[in-house]
C-alpha cells in the first residue's frame, strides 16, 4: 500500500505542518462554529491580505516582522468594520462581512500585482499556499540537535498560543459563545473575549497562510468543528474530537496527495489542497454515519421503528382475530393456546388479508411473521391444531395465519391494553371523535411503556371495559 | 420604609435613534416581588438589558442597592429570555447551571467539585436532578426554563432580573416557578420579573410596574394594577410621542 518514497526529512515536516495549521485553526474554529460566525474566520483570513502586501511593499521581505503585525491588524480591523456597517449602517451581517473583506482581499491582490514587478510573491502563492517548500527554510533552535523548518516553528508557537488560550479560558469561551448577556453580567466582558478571539484567528490565518494558503485556512476553520459537532453533544468532546480530525485530515492529505495521482497516472498533486479534501471527506463521513445525528444511522433508526410496529401490528391483530373467534364463533372460550379459535374466525384470514388490513404488502406481512416465529411469539399452525374445524373458508391454498405462542399472548395483551386505555383516555380527556379513535390510539400505543400505562389507567379509573364495549386485558391478573 | 433595591432615574435607550423606552424612573423596594407588565414592544426587555448595560442608554442613571450598577455587579442575577440562547449548543443542563457560578470561581480557574455540587443542589430544587446529564436540546421548554431558574439560584444574587420566566411553560412548571419565587423572597430576595399574562399579575406579585415606553405606573399592585391604569397602558398609546419620535427619526435619517 504504501508504494511510495516516504522521506522523514521532506513528508516529515510537510506533514508536522499540516498538522499544526489544522490544529491551531480548528480550535478556534469550533468557537467560531458555535457563535455561528464561521464566515467571519473566513473574511478574516483573506482580508489579511492588504496587510501582507502593504508590509510587504514597506519592508520588502517576506519574513519580517512587520508583515505579520500589518496582516493582524488589518484582520482584527476586518472583525470592526464588518461590525461597524451591521450596526450603524444597517446592513445585514452576511453582507457587511461580504463587502468588508472581499474589497479588502481584492486591494490585497491589486498590491500584490503592483509589488509583484520588484519582489518574488504571487497570487497562485497566496491562494493554494506552498507546504511542499516547509522543509527548505530551515532555522537551528536552540536546544534542538537538528534545524527545523522556519514554518514549523511559527506554527508551534501559533498551536501553543491558540491551545493555552483554549485551555485557560475555556470556560469564559463557552459562557460568553452560549449566553453573551450572562456572561458579560458575570464580569466576563464578552466583548473582550470576542476581540481576543478575532485577533488570534488573524493571527492563525496569517501564519496558516504561507503553508496551506489563503483560502484552504479556511477549511481547516470550519470543517473540523463542523465535523466534530456532528459526533458529540459536549463541548470538551467536541473540540478534542474536531483537533484530532484536523490532525489525521491533514496526514491523511500528504498521503493522498502522494498516492491518490499515481492510481490514475499522474504525478503527487498538491498537498494543501488534498488536505483540504481529506477533512470534506471526513465530513461526509460524519454525516453519514455519526452515532447519532448522522445520515444512515438516522434511517436505520426510522426503518427499525417502522419494522417493530409492523411486528407489533400483526401480533396484536392475531390477537384480536383470536378475540373475536372465541365470541362470536359460538365456541365456549377455551383455554389459551387452542388454535380452533383462529380457523373459526368468520373471514377467511390469510396472509394477503393481513396485509390489506393493515395497509401494507405481503411480503412484510411474511417477513414480519418470520420475524415474530423467530422471538416465539407465534408458531405455525400445524395439521393437528387445525383439525376438524378447519373448513373451505382457508382458501385457495394461502398459508393459513400462525398463531400465538403464550409470551406472544402476554406482548400482544399488553399492547391491547395500552390501545384501549387510550381510547378510554381520549374519549374521557380530551374528547376525541369516535372515528378518528383508533386511529390516535394505533399510534400511541407503541410508544406506551408500563409507567404510562399506568398512569392512563390510574386516570382513566382502571376500566374493564374501552369506548367501543371490549375487554380491556390484563396480562397481570389472567 | 423599606430599603431600595433597584432605583432607575430619567433612562432612556434608543435602538437606530428610535426612543425604545423614555425617561423612565421607578424604585423598588427590597424584599418585593415586582412584575413589569406592558404590550408587546413597550420596552419590557429593553428596561433590564438597559439596567444591566447590556445596551448603551441614552441617559439615566441606575442604582442597584444604592451603588451604580457596575459596583454591585456580583448582588445582580439574570434570567434571560429562554429565545436568546442556542439551545443546541453541545452543554448539558448541569453545565448551563454551573455558568452561573462562573463569576465566583473567577477568570481561568476550573469548575470544581463543590461547584458541580452546588449546581446539582440547584437542579435538584427546580426538580429536575435527574435530568443534570442531558443535552439540552432534549430537554422540553418548561425544563430549559427551570434550568435557567436553577442557573440564578446558584448565582446567589439579591437582585434578580427575569424576562419573561413564565411564557410558554407548563401549568407544573408555571406553579414550580412561582413557588420558588416565594421562597426566595422569603429569603429576602428582590425579583423583578417581566410578565405576560395579566390575570395572574395579582396573585404573584406584591409590586408592579406598568410600562409602555414610559412608566404609566408604579407601586403596590392593589393600589396600582387598576382597569384604568391598564387602559392607559394598553390602550393609549402615545400616539403624539411616537408620532414626534418618528418624524424625529426621519430627520435624521434625511428621507
Amino acid at each position: 500500500m504504501m508504494g511510495f518514497d516516504w522521506n522523514w526529512q521532506l513528508d516529515g515536516w510537510i506533514v508536522a505542518a499540516g498538522m499544526l495549521c489544522a490544529v491551531a485553526s480548528s480550535l478556534l474554529g469550533c468557537f467560531l462554529l458555535l457563535r455561528r460566525m464561521s464566515l467571519l474566520g473566513d473574511a478574516i483570513s483573506h482580508a489579511v491580505l492588504p496587510g501582507l502586501a502593504g508590509a510587504f511593499l514597506i519592508s520588502g521581505s517576506r519574513s519580517s516582522v512587520w508583515m505579520f503585525v500589518g496582516a493582524v491588524i488589518v484582520g482584527v480591523l476586518t472583525a470592526l468594520l464588518s461590525d461597524f456597517i451591521h450596526h450603524r449602517g444597517q446592513v445585514d451581517e452576511g453582507a457587511s462581512m461580504g463587502v468588508v473583506f472581499t474589497t479588502l482581499f481584492a486591494s490585497g491582490l491589486l498590491m500584490i500585482v503592483v509589488a509583484a514587478d520588484r519582489v518574488d510573491l504571487d497570487p497562485g502563492c497566496v491562494l493554494y499556499g506552498a507546504i511542499e517548500q516547509t522543509p527548505l527554510d530551515k532555522w537551528e533552535v536552540p536546544g534542538l540537535p537538528f534545524a527545523v523548518p522556519r514554518v514549523v516553528v511559527v506554527l508551534s508557537i501559533v498551536t501553543l498560543v491558540n491551545a493555552l488560550f483554549v485551555g485557560l479560558f475555556f470556560k469564559e469561551l463557552k459562557i460568553s459563545t452560549f449566553d453573551a448577556a450572562l456572561a458579560t453580567a458575570s464580569g466576563f466582558s464578552a466583548n473582550l473575549i470576542h476581540y481576543v478571539l478575532m485577533t488570534l484567528v488573524a493571527i492563525t490565518a496569517v501564519a496558516c497562510f504561507e503553508s496551506v494558503g489563503n483560502i484552504l485556512v479556511v477549511a481547516m476553520l470550519i470543517v473540523p468543528p463542523a465535523t466534530a459537532y456532528l459526533l458529540t453533544n459536549r463541548l470538551r468532546t467536541m473540540v478534542i474530537l474536531s483537533c484530532l480530525i484536523a490532525a489525521v485530515s491533514a496526514w491523511g492529505g500528504h498521503v493522498m496527495a502522494i498516492v491518490v495521482p499515481s492510481w490514475f497516472g499522474f504525478r503527487s498533486t498538491t498537498t494543501a489542497g488534498m488536505m483540504s479534501v481529506a477533512t470534506g471527506v471526513a465530513f461526509m463521513v460524519a454525516f453519514l454515519f455519526a452515532p447519532q445525528q448522522g445520515f444512515l444511522p438516522r434511517w436505520v433508526r426510522q426503518q427499525w421503528l417502522r419494522w417493530t410496529i409492523l411486528a407489533d401490528d400483526v401480533l396484536t391483530l392475531l390477537y384480536r382475530i383470536e378475540e373475536s373467534a372465541r365470541e362470536v364463533g359460538g365456541h365456549p372460550a377455551t383455554a389459551p393456546g387452542s388454535a380452533f379459535a383462529v380457523t373459526a374466525a368468520p373471514l377467511a384470514q390469510t396472509v394477503p388479508w393481513v396485509a390489506e388490513t393493515l395497509l401494507t404488502n405481503r411480503l412484510a406481512v411474511k417477513w414480519a411473521m418470520r420475524y415474530l416465529t423467530w422471538r416465539g411469539r407465534v408458531r405455525p399452525v400445524s395439521a393437528k391444531d387445525g383439525g376438524a374445524d378447519s373448513g373451505p373458508a382457508e382458501g385457495g391454498g394461502e398459508a393459513r395465519l400462525p398463531v400465538l405462542t403464550e409470551v406472544g399472548r402476554r406482548e400482544a395483551e399488553t399492547i391491547v391494553r395500552s390501545h384501549r386505555l387510550w381510547e378510554q383516555y381520549l374519549v374521557t380527556k380530551v374528547d376525541v371523535a369516535e372515528e378518528r379513535l383508533h386511529a390516535k390510539a394505533d399510534r400511541l400505543e407503541h410508544f406506551t411503556d408500563r409507567e404510562m400505562q399506568d398512569q392512563l389507567d390510574e386516570q382513566t379509573d382502571s376500566p374493564s371495559i374501552d369506548p367501543h364495549g371490549r375487554p380491556i386485558p390484563n396480562p397481570d391478573q389472567p | 420604609m423599606d430599603p431600595i433595591a433597584l432605583s432607575v432615574d430619567d433612562l432612556t435607550v434608543a435602538y437606530h435613534r428610535k426612543p425604545v423606552i423614555w425617561d423612565v424612573e421607578f424604585d423598588i423596594p427590597q424584599g418585593k416581588l415586582v412584575g413589569i407588565v406592558g404590550p408587546n414592544g413597550a420596552g419590557k426587555s429593553t428596561l433590564l438589558k438597559a439596567i444591566m448595560d447590556l445596551i448603551p442608554r441614552a441617559s439615566g442613571r441606575v442604582e442597584v442597592f444604592g451603588k451604580p450598577y457596575h459596583q454591585s455587579l456580583h448582588r445582580v442575577g439574570y434570567v434571560p429570555q429562554r429565545e436568546s440562547v442556542d439551545w443546541d449548543f453541545p452543554v448539558d443542563a448541569l453545565d448551563v447551571v454551573t455558568m452561573g457560578l462562573y463569576r465566583r470561581v473567577g477568570w481561568c480557574l476550573p469548575i470544581r467539585k463543590k461547584h458541580r455540587d452546588a449546581a446539582r443542589e440547584a437542579l435538584a430544587r427546580v426538580g429536575i436532578a435527574d435530568l443534570a446529564h442531558r443535552q439540552i436540546s432534549q430537554l422540553s421548554g418548561g425544563q430549559q426554563q427551570r434550568t435557567f431558574l436553577a442557573r440564578a439560584l446558584v448565582q446567589d444574587a439579591d437582585l434578580y432580573l427575569m424576562d419573561e420566566p413564565l411564557a410558554a411553560v407548563d401549568a407544573a412548571t408555571e406553579a414550580a416557578i412561582v413557588e420558588l419565587l416565594k421562597q426566595m423572597q422569603a429569603d429576602g430576595k428582590t425579583a423583578v420579573v417581566i410578565h405576560h399574562d395579566l390575570q395572574s399579575v395579582p396573585d404573584y406579585f406584591d409590586h408592579v410596574v406598568l410600562l409602555n415606553m414610559r412608566v404609566v405606573a408604579t407601586g403596590r399592585t392593589q393600589d396600582v394594577f387598576t382597569n384604568e391604569n391598564l387602559q392607559k397602558t394598553y390602550g393609549g398609546r402615545l400616539t403624539l410621542l411616537d408620532e414626534a419620535t418618528e418624524a424625529m427619526r426621519r430627520r435624521e435619517r434625511g428621507i
